[in-house]
């Protein structure tokens, strides 16, 4: 790659990552550069449930970064992805978010170009003229107008994109503790229950980092601590794997009645904050479904995904930049197929917690934007990442920075930077 | 349609709960908005993506009168997010009910929502579907669906709709 570093990106040579210059949040060159190094290039981009694509002939309309994708389920049962441009003059072809081509075409409402579930060509009106008249030059061949691919990967069920040949088998390029992890949640069939979107005004890379930071949990997200519900026993771990991608898991919860009744009374006797309890303590009351007894996983796999579990809900969630300083937020929610209707039912409650309404998470979106409204100016500015020191790398606690550290070297490496 | 039960009283009746609920969630009264439910009720904000689908997810899903209030306490004590009001505007009730007791009532909405930098925006659009009973004499909701078309939820979703 010929690197090219915006000139008024300051960044130090120090390769200890603790100090961020705010410009890389706010400047659409190094928007494009990200677009063009990072969703372009060597990276496994999430693209969908495989459970979203049921049936041959079903579609979803996605993106990779801010290029609209369409993933197929073609006519062989392979799964597919292309962009969403038509080859003939770069109509978007199909404006649906989701449904099936009954005769597993995709065609363009332009001109009419038709292309099966691959992405190839298949038919163009009037080629051959009308009456004589008119049609394609005798050297116009089909199969040179494809549509742009996306080479697929469905890993246990989570269907991935990446537009490069040099992107690493996905496992390797996970590395060993995400995909062990992303193993333990997609451990059998999933059945979708949702999606939620949220719209955020700030930088991607904003909310990248929070996915990566166990420090804010308890200080930003009140909620557990409010209601007197806060764990100080919990056990956890920070690991990082190829640097930017993590997992953050934390287990000591709130697995059953019992343990509920053990933390309210517990908060009676010692809490300061007793004067709030939950009225409904059904919304915490959990199944504890994993051996592991592990209750919260937050994987981030850069770019593009977040799976989760907290507690008895279980989403993936997809980050899809709209602009330097504007992203979006999928989430979507799921199940196992073979749930009981009564964990089905603890998941629908517990959904209160996640998503753009969530108890415990709708803060994110506020401190993403909070981060965008005032790194305007002062671009050569920088942050401070420096809890649990300056090496980018996962601890044996969730008092760390460390994954934060790993994403942005992570990211000066793919950006060349 | 006829529909000989549903007299101008009792349309004037519904048409005050659907008219108070709104004002209580514009006038950040939210300690009363309970109220408007029975004790055992079911209150969603579902998009209305996932309602057509027969996906049950929600934003927000309390099956209890507690759980309402426990809504209140996190936005109240709990909740980190700007300061913001909502007005609702809400339009074209159809009022259907066979006794006069319990009503089946859709109506339009749009929330606009002003943050402290003085912009308003069109924040959630959608329509709620209700089902209202009498309780004690007084009209309440024993389900009320807000399902939303603005299926982009901007930053995030603290009041209720």
């Amino acid at each position: 790659m010929n690197a090219i570093t915006p000139p008024h990106l300051k960044w130090s040579a120090d390769e200890s990552h603790t100090a961020v210059p705010y410009s890389v949040f706010n400047d659409q060159e190094v928007y494009d550069l990200e677009q063009a190094r990072i969703y372009n290039g060597p990276t496994w981009n999430f693209l969908a449930s495989e459970a979203e694509l049921p049936e041959k002939g079903s579609f979803k309309s996605t993106y990779i970064g801010d290029t609209p994708v369409v993933v197929t389920r073609g006519q062989d049962d392979e799964i597919y992805a292309w962009v969403n441009r038509c080859a003939h003059r770069g109509a978007e072809i199909c404006r649906e978010r989701h449904g099936k081509s009954e005769d597993g075409a995709y065609t363009c409402v332009y001109h009419q170009w038709a292309f099966d579930a691959k992405g190839d060509l298949r038919g163009v009106p009037f080629q051959r003229g009308l009456g004589g008249k008119g049609g394609m030059p005798k050297d116009f061949d089909k199969k040179q107008h494809s549509l742009r691919k996306v080479r697929v990967v469905n890993y246990h069920g989570a269907v991935f994109g990446t537009f490069s040949d040099d992107t690493p088998d996905i496992e390797e390029y996970m590395g060993d503790d995400v995909s062990h992890h992303m193993r333990r949640i997609l451990n059998k069939p999933v059945e979708i229950l949702g999606t939620t979107r949220q719209y955020i005004k700030g930088n991607w890379k904003f909310y990248s980092e929070n996915t990566k930071d166990p420090y804010h949990a308890s200080l930003l997200h009140l909620f557990h601590a409010t209601f007197g519900l806060y764990r100080s026993s919990q056990k956890g771990e920070s690991i990082s794997n190829n640097d930017y991608h993590s997992v953050l898991w934390a287990s000591g919860g709130t697995e059953d009645e019992t343990a509920l009744d053990d933390m309210k009374k517990d908060k009676l006797r010692t809490l300061q904050t007793g004067e709030y309890e939950l009225q409904d303590m059904s919304l915490l009351a959990g199944q504890q479904e994993f051996e592991d007894g592990v209750t919260l996983v937050i994987l981030s796999l850069f770019p593009s995904l977040v799976v989760q579990q907290i507690q008895n809900t279980l989403a993936f969630r997809q980050i899809l930049p709209k602009g330097k300083d504007e992203f979006e937020l999928v989430w979507t929610y799921f199940g196992y197929k073979d749930d009981t209707e009564e964990l089905r039912n603890i998941r629908l409650k517990q959904f209160n917690l996640i998503g753009p309404a969530g108890l415990i998470s709708m803060e994110d979106g506020e401190s993403t934007e909070l981060c965008q409204n005032a790194i305007i100016r002062d671009g050569e500015f920088t942050n401070v990442i420096r809890m649990a020191g300056d090496e980018a790398k996962g601890d044996d606690h969730l008092v760390t920075e460390g994954l934060i550290r790993g994403l942005w070297k992570g990211y000066r490496e793919i950006m060349d930077f | 349609m006829a529909n000989n039960t549903l007299t101008l009283e009792l349309k004037n009746e519904v048409e005050d709960l659907l008219n108070a609920y709104v004002q209580c969630i514009d006038d950040d009264d939210l300690e009363r908005w309970p109220d408007f439910f029975t004790d055992e009720c079911l209150y969603q904000v579902i998009p209305r993506e996932n309602h057509e689908m027969g996906l049950p997810t929600a934003v927000m899903w309390c099956d209890s009168r507690g759980m309402l209030e426990d809504r209140i306490t996190a936005l109240r004590h709990a909740n980190v997010y700007q300061v913001q009001w909502y007005r609702h505007i809400i339009s074209n009730p159809v009022i259907k009910t066979d006794d006069g007791d319990t009503f089946q009532v859709q109506s339009n909405y749009a929330v606009f929502k002003t943050c402290n930098d003085g912009d308003s925006t069109v924040y959630n659009v959608g329509r709620y579907v209700d089902e209202i009973v009498r309780d004690k004499g007084v009209l309440k909701f024993k389900k009320r669906s807000a399902i939303y078309d603005t299926h982009r939820i901007t930053t995030l979703m603290v009041i209720p709709i």
